[in-house]
């Protein structure tokens, strides 16, 4: 094959090998014993660099979101509904975007400088040498963790984000609380929280796949962690909007519409 | 009771970048063996392809019966439980103290209760002269002690095997004697067979039984510690002298027209062959041979002054 056809046909060789590792990973999920220890020890750091950043990102986005299409729909007249949209927006895009930013900026480089740093320094060659695969004792239970964590990041970004909508909606605008958290149910329904959870899951698993694939393939050194953790956080960020445009797609085909 | 490793003609290339091709050689059973190289001849990455790390090109390597160029995963993970491997640096866990480091192979293949693991992991402390260290982080200690809680580590779990990579990288000489000292007194106690990478001659010069020789993308000689250093091959000679004059160059190989300028040169004569180290506690080792035997059966003549207590200062 000549130089530029393999130059091109690079990318595609990366994708396969990350998916390549994700079926690794899969595979590792059901290999015994399960690292419990390791898995509680990443859910709770993991939750504790993201949480607050989260929290905080959520307030604005939550108001962002009331001010707009709180303003949109007074110029239907039709404020009554304006507590049902932010619902909408809130849970089914907002909430899984918002943490799909965190655990990917936050949870995600944490996992590829943590993986990156033990590649160059050759403990992950150490851990295969003693017997054991870093992919099952390191990879599975980070990415349980992530998982685990986007589901409830985004659960405390939907509250919060709804509760900053009502807050904006009600003193900034001058919508009336009653109408705001009765219109809830009249456009929104329950399989909206499903998909968002969903949504949260999957991209939990994608961020903390492609990060811990790039920081397991960390090379050249110190810098070659910082590229890791950059790619990482770059790619994740990629796939996760496309993903996301993927998945709000299918649901809007698939689950009809509320009509109020 | 230590296992034989028999590689045969092993080759491996980094894209176009050939390492080294056709590499057989057997490493005995319970011998101490030291692989020599000048830098950047592939050594660590002959090291990696024996525990499976790497996957060579073509050849095999034979560990028990097992292939490790192309048996399973499964395979080699539990293969792997024979091999003790002490990395350039140690590489210890950095967020675990020494002694959750020591104990993690413990911990991790054994059922052993915390008592047992404790008395395990202390005796090999002990061993490597590292206790009341147990509760530093690998970042808090010197290269030296990482080296020597990596070698703890390495032994944890009795190896077969014992793969060692640059043990005198970044330690100052009386350490490098003293690691020296603890391999050949480690040997003498659990007969497990050693592969030691290194560059250090003096290393080269006491404490095997067999050396070899990467040179060139090929292994120029591998064989008893006697033929090595008695032996009249300009590249042998040249590395374990540690000369100027010879076909290794600065880069790599010298071109022909070095090689003619220094054609009139006489490579100095060849320095006597030094004793090799004794157990400290001069009960010999079982695979160890009288000095001088090789050379007698083979017929060859040994430096003059060679064998002699003096021979180790030249």
């Amino acid at each position: 094959m000549s130089s530029t056809a393999t130059r091109l046909l690079a990318p595609v060789g990366t994708a396969g090998k990350l998916f390549a590792f994700g079926l690794d990973v899969g595979r590792g999920l059901f290999r015994r014993p399960f690292q419990l220890r390791e898995f509680i020890q990443q859910a709770w750091f993991i939750a504790s660099v993201t949480i607050i950043p989260t929290a905080l990102v959520a307030i604005p986005f939550g108001a962002v979101i009331a001010l707009q299409v709180g303003g949109l729909i007074k110029q239907f007249g039709a404020q009554s509904f304006t507590g049902s949209a932010s619902v909408l927006a809130v849970i089914q895009q907002a909430g899984p975007i918002a943490t799909a930013l965190l655990i990917a900026g936050a949870g995600g480089s944490a996992i590829a400088a943590d993986l990156g740093a033990r590649k160059i320094r050759e403990e992950l060659d150490a851990m295969m040498v003693l017997g054991i695969d870093p992919i099952q004792r390191l990879v599975v239970p980070r990415v349980l963790a992530c998982m685990l964590v986007a589901v409830f990041l985004n659960g405390m970004v939907s509250v919060v984000g709804v509760a900053g909508g009502y807050v904006f909606n009600v003193v900034l605008q001058d919508g009336t609380p009653g109408s705001y958290l009765a219109s809830f149910t009249a456009l929104a329904q329950l399989p909206d929280v499903w998909i968002g959870m969903v949504k949260a899951l999957i991209f939990g698993l994608i961020a903390a796949i492609v990060a811990a694939y790039k920081g397991m393939n960390a090379a050249g050194g110190p810098k070659g962690v910082g590229d890791a953790v950059n790619e990482s956080v770059v790619i994740t960020f990629l796939l996760l909007f496309v993903v996301n445009f993927v998945l709000s797609t299918i649901y809007l085909q698939v689950v009809p519409p509320k009509t109020g | 009771m230590g296992v034989e490793i028999a590689v045969d003609s092993l080759t491996k290339a980094f894209g176009k970048q050939l390492i080294w091709a056709d590499v057989s050689l057997t490493i005995p059973a319970g011998e101490i063996s030291v692989m020599l190289g000048p830098s950047g001849t592939g050594k660590s990455v002959f090291l990696k392809a024996l525990i499976g790390l790497i996957k060579p090109d073509r050849g095999s390597i034979l560990i028990e019966g097992t292939d490790i160029a192309s048996c399973s995963e499964k395979d080699l993970y539990e293969i792997r439980k024979l091999f003790g491997v002490l990395f350039q640096d140690g590489a210890m866990f950095g967020s675990m103290n020494l002694y959750d480091n020591v104990a993690f192979p413990l911990r991790e293949h054994t059922k052993k209760s915390e008592s047992q693991i404790r008395d395990v992991v202390m005796e090999k402390m002990d061993l490597v002269g590292l206790l009341g260290a147990e509760d530093k982080l690998p970042g808090e200690i010197s290269g030296g002690m990482r080296k020597r809680a990596g070698l703890a580590r390495a032994l944890v779990l009795d190896p077969e095997i014992l793969l060692i990579d640059e043990p005198d990288s970044g330690l100052d000489p009386v350490r490098t004697s003293f690691i020296n000292q603890l391999f050949i007194d480690l040997n003498a106690q659990i007969d497990a067979t050693f592969l030691i990478v290194t560059h250090d001659i003096n290393t080269a010069r006491t404490v095997p039984d067999n050396l070899g020789l990467l040179y060139h993308k090929h292994l120029a000689m591998f064989g008893h510690r006697e033929q090595l250093l008695s032996s009249e091959e300009p590249v042998v000679r040249q590395f374990l002298n540690a000369q100027t004059v010879g076909p290794i160059g600065m880069s790599e190989e010298k071109d022909a027209d070095e090689l003619a300028a220094e054609k009139d040169l006489h490579m100095p004569p060849l320095p006597p062959i030094a004793l090799q180290l004794e157990p400290s506690n001069g009960i010999p080792r079982k695979s160890q041979r009288p000095p001088g035997e090789w050379c007698r059966e083979n017929g060859v003549t040994p430096p003059p002054g060679s064998f002699t207590p003096e021979a180790a200062l030249s």
